[in-house]
């Protein structure tokens, strides 16, 4: 299957280079990233002075070049090259490079800039230069507090993303997920936040109690997720910013697998009542509760389509874990996962056109993606355990949980986070402090 | 003679299934029939004899035999203690998906729950709470430790 869609890939690629100045083509893997430079920030020494009393950074220019080239490393579409083989002073640079200087280190695209401190503000400056037309590609620049200098090396990012392959970024973006701890059989569990890039955690929860599948709103500032707050396990909602949580809904049971409707004004959840499971919404202006699926079998993990229209979800109907489609009212209900195998944990892709999943088969488990009419199916990578697959906001990456074995006395368990392009290359440790799990990726952040 | 021919056959039978449960159980010898736990490993006790908690096949929520037998004995002592109220905690292994799980755990403890009122236990007396797989009681990766880890448990509540 993977073969297969490299002969695709290549196919695409081809056609696209014809036009090619420098483009980055995203839907191939990163057989060949693109040799980029990305030259230390330049900044005067009164700012640098000025910001390394109040950020107790060294040299926050060569700081932010530092997370983006971080980012554009992990992205794997693109190879930083070795700054010490550049031989342009960073100011000199980012009034105009000496393109021949940059090609002989083959660098086929250059990122410069300048750090300014003035007024309490951090200004800073970058161009992207494409090294063998000579040309400036693109210049912007940003004003913000200091506190924020990561966040302007993601944007950075984001930008130079765009302007080379076409399709929006997504390292200006959080990831939030449950942190954990202790054995496995007393699990210490809190919500985490943190940058996608693993920087400025912050914990949401103190661990009293286990928490579960947190997901953020699509303008990232709630979080809906699963609590056993006095042993009840419900669906709350978290207000990050003021550390405010409720109860969503009064049902009488166990309320889990929740998720924000895309224009986060419901909640889609699973109640369990009597041994089976359905599927209900609950408008968040209005309290109103609707039922979406009545059948007695286990219908969890929805999740809608970007549109609203539709929701895909797992249910256990035909005897096994298999992926459903419905409309978002409950009706036209249809099974898409035919394969070999239990299907589970299906998340549409925020373009709307794939639906990726878990799928265990043979004692293994994948993830994978499939069309959202169910053809297509396309596996991403195997493991002794994984599942819960999470869209980077432009559906190029996804984020999942990856559990190893343990032997019989709870030694050799661990639980960390991966990603995995769509293309089914470039799988990455996502760094945590701690074990981790249950990640959901947020939406851009500045925009 | 027929009667004989019967007996030596059934014999056959046994013997056949006693080396094909012999097989599949090479490792675990007398702790699982199929993949439910028979042990008594992880057992602990409501009261002499009355044994807290039954084991189930991966993704099943049926009770077997033991389970039944074990769950007659719980209503008993429920019956004769009849202030005692309980919790179900239902569970999962860790070879599905969390939410799946939860709702997985849910069913489990449900069918025990409906045992218990077939013999007479009021529904106000039973409360129903799932884990999912967040809490394994035996932290192994094998056949096994899952087996111990898919239950339901009966709890005293007060």
């Amino acid at each position: 299957m993977i073969k297969y869609f490299k002969y695709i890939i290549i196919f695409l690629f081809s056609i696209t280079y014809a036009n090619a100045l420098i483009e980055v083509d995203i839907t191939r893997g990163n057989l060949n990233p693109l040799p980029i430079a990305v030259s230390p920030l330049s900044i005067d020494s009164n700012s640098n002075e000025a910001l390394q009393k109040t950020l107790k950074i060294k040299n926050i220019g060569s700081e932010i070049s530092k997370v983006v080239e971080n980012n554009l490393q992990t992205s794997g579409l693109f190879n930083p090259l070795s700054k010490d083989a550049f031989l342009q002073k960073p100011d000199i640079a980012h009034l105009k490079p000496r393109f021949e200087d940059w090609s002989l280190i083959k660098a086929q695209a250059l990122i410069t800039g300048k750090v300014i401190y003035k007024n309490d503000k951090l200004r800073v400056e970058f161009r992207l230069w494409d090294v063998l037309a000579g040309k400036e590609m693109m210049a912007l620049a940003f004003t913000t507090v200091p506190t924020n200098w990561r966040r302007v090396g993601h944007i950075i990012t984001d930008k130079v993303y765009e302007r080379l392959t076409g399709e929006k970024g997504y390292f200006d973006t959080r990831i939030i997920y449950v942190s954990e701890e202790g054995p496995k059989t007393k699990r210490i569990k809190k919500l985490a936040i943190m940058d996608q890039d693993g920087f400025n955690t912050k914990y949401l929860t103190l661990g009293n109690e286990l928490v579960l599948t947190p997901r953020f709103n699509p303008t990232n500032q709630m979080v809906t997720y699963l609590s056993y707050f006095r042993n009840l396990p419900r669906v709350y909602l978290l207000d990050i910013e003021t550390g405010i949580q409720e109860v969503v809904g009064d049902f009488p049971g166990m309320t889990f697998a929740p998720r924000f409707s895309p224009n986060g004004k419901k909640i889609i959840m699973s109640f369990a009542m009597d041994g089976n499971s359905d599927i209900y919404t609950m408008d968040l202006e209005n309290r109103v509760v609707e039922r979406i699926t009545n059948h007695p079998s286990i219908d969890t993990s929805p999740s809608y389509s970007p549109d609203g229209k539709y929701i895909c979800f797992n249910s256990d109907r035909s005897g096994y874990q298999q992926i459903y489609v419905m409309k978002s009212d409950g009706t036209k209900v249809k099974r898409i996962s035919f394969g070999k195998g239990l299907y589970g944990t299906p998340v549409w892709s925020p373009r709307g056109d794939l639906i990726a999943f878990t799928k265990l088969h043979k004692g293994k488990f994948y993830i994978g993606v499939m069309r959202t009419d169910g053809s297509g199916e396309r596996l991403l990578t195997e493991n002794f355990y994984q599942e819960a697959p999470s869209w980077s906001p432009n559906g190029r990456v996804l984020i999942f949980y990856r559990e190893t074995k343990s032997d019989s006395e709870g030694k050799g368990f661990s639980a960390k986070l991966w990603s995995i392009d769509l293309t089914g290359y470039n799988e990455r440790l996502v760094d945590t402090e701690t074990d981790a799990s249950d990640p959901s990726w947020s939406s851009l952040l500045s925009n | 003679m027929i009667l004989t021919k019967i007996f030596k056959n059934a014999f056959m039978i046994m013997l056949a299934s006693l080396v094909l449960s012999a097989c599949a159980t090479k490792k675990v010898t007398n702790q699982m029939q199929g993949d439910v736990y028979t042990g008594k490993d992880t057992v602990e006790y409501l009261a002499s004899g009355v044994a807290d908690r039954v084991f189930f096949a991966t993704n099943e929520s049926v009770l077997t035999t033991a389970s039944r037998e074990t769950l007659r004995k719980q209503a008993a002592w429920l019956r004769k203690n009849s202030k005692i109220n309980v919790v179900l905690e239902g569970h999962a292994d860790e070879r599905g998906t969390r939410e799946y799980n939860l709702a997985l755990g849910e069913r489990r403890a449900n069918s025990v729950k409906d045992y218990l009122m077939t013999y007479g236990i009021s529904g106000n007396r039973i409360s129903v709470i799932s884990y999912g797989k967040e809490r394994p009681v035996d932290s192994g990766s094998n056949p096994l430790a899952w087996s111990k880890n898919r239950r339901s448990v009966t709890v005293k509540a007060n």
